[in-house]
């Protein structure tokens, strides 16, 4: 396997640091703006939305999965994989307890 | 690795390597941090056990005539949260573990050193919290903290327990780490993945849920804090929450974190196995992979515990399934090992005692374990003492077994000193028929609706409880025996050779106790594990055997 980021380091410019640091500001401020807009159901999608990018920017310049061996970016989708699971079987849960017919109880749609 | 000149002469073991309480508290070799966490862990079990003996004797009598309802419930939680916080989670990992895998791997020590002696530490800190709320009255919620009560009802120190118990699982992460990147990076040369004992397979599957699942259990315990303190409306319904949120979340480790202790113990057997059988063992791959399902799998089954709650039947049903699905791999290692002791050249030493109690009791456990997965039983049971029965058939009967063999097994490499035969083995058969005694009934008991977390109940279970708790005396005897003679052994036990098992691996290998760096040359490996041969008693299967 190839292991280049023991055996020849990867060195980011000081430059691309600050590019992504002015990106993670501005996705912050694009947060505050969108909580004060009333877009329904799709305020969370885009708080969530923005707030994935933002981690992404982090993961792959701060904490360089950019410049890491296949294992290493392997290891990561991993943890987003079982934590993909947790949010699946826990909407799972939640988005079909009303779905069952029972006799008397009232259902909100 | 530069090789170590061999000068012919022995080199001072790691217990003689420095002296002085400071060579101790300071050590970063893996084999002193293992034997500060087995005092730790150690403490950690009598200080449980205790509380047991206090809950058994409780049940003795149908009135609650011991201890106030208040204590009895901060007595069951205490001893939940210690036992399986503080003992079962870090007992064989961070102890026969930390010994074993670097040696086992061919290596010096493991990957971080410093990170390893850090964890005894962090986890020595979070148990510090736990025992501040102990000695102040303790908690009354159960070790599973469910809200509202946790956050909304109880009064008493949840918090302190919460923090103990998030500390503590940063010293879980932090073993898990160090397990993973030693055995992807370290290993001997030769020494190829599936020419590693089984042991290792194991601790790694045991590492990825260590990692995976730890921070979740953190970020539930840190939720039930700002929940408690500032009503932030994550679980409780008034303020926009919801309480089986925080069951979806806790489970989410919480099952996976049986396996936490159930793997290494299920590693341990399958060396003590092949060993006192003097067989290659029955299908490594089968056994290699099926620790890896296990992790994988017990990631996806936690809704079980939610059957009787709110949860979509739906959701229930899906669990259901999937809990049944995480029973083969489980079931994979039982006729694995049974295999592997068919036509053995089988020794009835002391830690194959333990192996062969395990087999049996982790047997029951798992298939009362399949039983608890159908939903129409489970919601006869829940909450009962079936499932206590059921649990501790896992937890004690097949954690503490394999810990109790694996201790057995490895005391010699350890301490360099060999223990009574005769004590041991009748320390292991005490513990064998104290554990079926203290916990068949309660399977009767749970079946007849004996609810668990109680402290009366109608005269008609009082025979049931007696001899339940008439059990535990044997088992609390049965725990205190191998005390006294593994204590005096250390001191006064004859010296053991190198290899007292005639066992094959590296650890074997090499002198007891071990050098501080285990290896005067770095071994290169050549064959694949558990390989056997005449000299070491092996006694190939006939013809006909081969094709029965």
């Amino acid at each position: 396997m190839a292991n280049h980021d023991h055996d020849t380091p990867h060195i980011t410019g000081l430059g691309t640091y600050f590019a992504v640091f002015g990106a993670l500001m501005v996705l912050t401020a694009a947060t505050v703006f969108v909580a004060f807009q009333d877009l329904g159901m799709m305020n969370n999608v885009v708080a969530l939305g923005i707030a994935t990018l933002k981690a992404v920017l982090v993961l792959w310049f701060f904490m360089h999965l950019g410049h890491a061996t296949t294992f290493t970016r392997v290891a990561m989708a991993s943890t987003l994989f079982f934590f993909f699971l947790l949010l699946a079987f826990l909407f799972g849960d939640t988005l079909t307890r009303d779905l069952l017919d029972v006799p008397g109880r009232v259902i909100e749609l | 690795m530069t090789p170590l000149v061999s000068t012919g002469k022995r080199i001072p073991d790691y217990l003689n390597a420095a002296y002085g309480l400071k060579s101790w508290l300071f050590t970063t070799d893996h084999k002193r941090i293992a034997l500060l966490y087995m005092a730790s862990v150690t403490m950690f079990f009598f200080l449980g056990g205790l509380m047991a003996v206090l809950i058994r004797l409780e049940l003795v009598t149908p009135q609650g005539d011991l201890v106030e309802p208040d204590v009895y419930n901060r007595l069951f939680t205490m001893h939940g949260i210690i036992m399986v916080f503080f003992f079962l989670i870090p007992a064989i990992p961070a102890t026969l573990g930390n010994f074993l895998i670097p040696i086992m791997i061919g290596a010096k020590d493991l990957a971080f050193p410093r990170i390893n002696l850090g964890s005894w530490y962090v986890y020595n800190a979070g148990g510090l919290f736990t025992m501040y709320s102990i000695l102040n009255g303790g908690v009354d919620t159960g070790w599973t903290f469910y809200t509202p009560f946790s956050t909304t009802f109880s009064n008493t120190y949840v918090l302190a327990t919460g923090l103990g118990i998030f500390i503590t699982g940063f010293s879980s992460i932090m073993t898990g780490l160090n397990f993973l990147v030693t055995i992807h990076r370290m290993r001997a040369p030769g020494l190829t993945w599936f020419r590693l004992p089984l042991f290792v397979w194991a601790h790694y599957a045991t590492s990825i849920i260590m990692l995976l699942g730890t921070p979740v259990l953190a970020i539930t315990v840190l939720l039930v804090a700002l929940e408690r303190s500032f009503h932030i409306g994550v679980f409780d319904p008034a303020y926009g929450g919801d309480p089986i949120l925080f069951q979806h979340l806790f489970w989410f480790y919480s099952h996976p974190a049986v396996y936490i202790m159930v793997l290494p113990a299920m590693g341990v057997i399958s060396e003590l196995i092949t060993c006192f059988a003097r067989k290659r063992v029955f299908g490594y791959r089968f056994i290699a992979y099926s620790s890896v399902a296990i992790a994988v799998l017990g990631f996806l089954v936690w809704g079980h515990h939610m059957f009787t709650t709110g949860q979509s039947i739906y959701a229930s049903t899906i669990f259901s399934v999937l809990s049944m699905l995480v029973a083969v791999p489980s079931a994979i290692k039982v006729f694995n090992w049974t295999a592997t002791l068919y036509r053995g050249s089988i020794s009835w030493d002391t830690p194959m005692l333990y192996a062969l109690g395990f087999i049996g009791l982790f047997t029951i456990g798992g298939l009362t374990g399949v039983m608890l997965a159908t939903l129409g039983i489970d919601i006869h049971v829940h909450d009962t003492y079936f499932v206590v029965a059921h649990f501790h058939y896992i937890m004690v009967g097949g954690t503490i077994m394999g810990y109790l063999g694996g201790i057995h097994f490895w005391w010699p490499k350890i301490t360099g000193r060999m223990y009574p035969a005769f004590w041991s083995k009748f320390a292991a058969i005490t513990i064998f028929i104290g554990f079926n005694l203290t916990f068949f009934p309660q399977f009767i008991l749970g079946y007849m609706g004996m609810p668990r977390r109680y402290h009366a109940y109608p005269d008609e279970w009082q025979v049931l409880n007696v001899m339940s708790s008439a059990g535990a005396s044997i088992l609390g005897v049965g725990y205190l025996i191998p005390m006294i003679y593994l204590a005096w052994s250390m001191r006064y036990g004859p010296r053991a050779e190198a290899n007292p098992w005639g066992a094959v691996g590296l650890e074997w290998e090499i002198q007891s106790p071990p050098t501080a760096h285990n290896f005067e040359t770095e071994p290169v490996v050549d064959k694949e594990a558990y390989a056997y041969t005449a000299e070491q008693g092996y006694v190939p299967p006939t013809k006909e055997a081969e094709f029965v």
